[in-house]
């Protein structure tokens, strides 16, 4: 593998993350449970795909195969897809959603942060621009995991519930292989490994004061970083990717 | 002999989409104006990676300065755009078009630390709430004044 090929695949997993995250955060548009959220939910998708945008933006100069941002996000199959199995799980509900992307952005902010000293400027750059926004998803599903889960008994064995559930998916946060192994060697990738204590600090703390357990199971799936995904992403892609697989080089 | 002044200049007559009320030289996205081989470059940076806006800003560059000089828009992520670029001039037409401007704000990594004060863009008064963190765009928040009753889009303080 050269180091065109490992940066192409990993600015790819970030994308991808954010990507999918994004289009399901979107599902909640015109359905969240008071108007505020659904702003900010929606609000928040659009940061996420805003990223997912620069990050394929990059990818394709370096995959240098004269593809489009556009080709990259919607005509791809399912096993192309490096996104996290965290990322596609279903909305279900306001807590399920909420516990999801209180992992995900808990993990982001470090990562992004982190992310920022790294020897690609241009991945740097888009770091930067990215910890800004992620600041403000995660003070945002902070709080309401807090809300939640010291609310009523209703809301606290609900939220409870759903970190339960999403907890099997956190392991796959801190998933490397070879590709990061060339990078992190070139201070151009950073090794996540590094990253665990203080998400794990933090997550902590934030259940903590919001009365909920950590979970402890040790039950764990991964595999959405090479490609293996549930079910839930074909669903999501088929949405997702109907315009440009039905009127194939459609634009605004 | 066209100079970076007239193209300044020229800049700032092109308003922002979302925010008629401000030019993008107000909102602080043009970086860097070059001319270069009577060619010019602007190099602009988005507020937010999302923001909808930044195609159409581009046309309008283009617009306001190709009866002028062949122009080509660039743009740039790094250093990533901050609301303190936006001009005290701004700020102003920003509270007379009813837009709470930037204040200083907290730290965001403090939880359910006691909001911003913003003060109502209509009566002035400090006595106002946060309704949503998020609002109609990415670069607001809603709130609502106590005193009079206004519900009013804060313009979010980025950092």
């Amino acid at each position: 593998m050269t180091v065109k090929e490992a940066l192409y695949t990993y600015v790819v997993r970030i994308a991808d993350d954010s990507l999918i995250l994004g289009q399901r955060l979107a599902e909640w548009c015109g359905h969240g449970p008071i108007l505020e959220e659904d702003i900010a939910l929606t609000n928040i998708s659009l940061d996420l795909i805003g990223q997912a945008t620069n990050l394929f933006q990059y990818a394709v100069t370096l995959e240098d195969k004269g593809r489009t941002e556009d080709q990259l996000a919607f005509l791809r199959v399912d096993r192309e897809y490096s996104n996290l199995l965290l990322v596609e799980q279903p909305n279900k509900d306001f807590g399920y959603t909420i516990a999801r992307q209180f992992y995900f952005d808990a993990f982001r902010k470090l990562f992004f942060e982190a992310l920022t000293n790294s020897e690609d400027t241009q991945l740097a750059a888009i770091a930067e621009k990215s910890l800004k926004e992620t600041k403000y998803h995660l003070k945002h599903s902070s709080e309401w995991i807090i809300r939640l889960g010291d609310g009523t008994e209703e809301s606290h064995q609900r939220i409870q519930e759903a970190v339960n559930f999403h907890w099997r998916f956190t392991h796959e946060l801190f998933f490397q292989n070879e590709v990061d192994k060339t990078l992190i060697e070139l201070g151009i990738g950073l090794d996540l490994a590094t990253l665990f204590d203080d998400w794990k600090n933090y997550v902590s703390n934030v259940l903590q004061q919001a009365t909920l357990e950590l979970p402890s199971h040790s039950f764990k799936l991964e595999g959405g970083r090479t490609g293996m995904h549930s079910e839930h992403l074909g669903y999501l892609l088929a949405e997702m990717q109907y315009m440009q697989r039905a009127f194939p080089n459609l634009t605004w | 002999m066209v100079t970076t002044e007239l193209i300044w200049k020229l800049l700032d007559q092109v308003a922002d989409p979302e925010i008629p009320v401000l030019t993008i030289a107000d909102l602080g996205i043009v970086r860097t104006v070059e001319i270069i081989d009577n060619k010019c470059i602007v190099t602009i940076t988005p507020t937010y990676s999302g923001c909808p806006a930044m195609h159409q800003i581009e046309e309008e560059i283009l617009k306001a300065l190709s009866p002028t000089i062949t122009t080509e828009v660039k743009s740039t992520l790094s250093p990533a755009w901050t609301t303190d670029w936006m001009s005290e001039k701004g700020k102003e037409k920003l509270r007379e078009y009813g837009i709470a401007p930037p204040e200083n704000e907290v730290d965001k990594s403090v939880l359910f630390a006691k909001p911003t004060v913003v003060p109502c863009p209509k009566c002035n008064s400090k006595n106002t709430r946060m309704v949503s963190q998020f609002g109609s765009t990415a670069c607001k928040a809603h709130y609502q004044c106590n005193q009079c009753l206004e519900p009013f889009d804060y313009f979010k303080c980025l950092r």
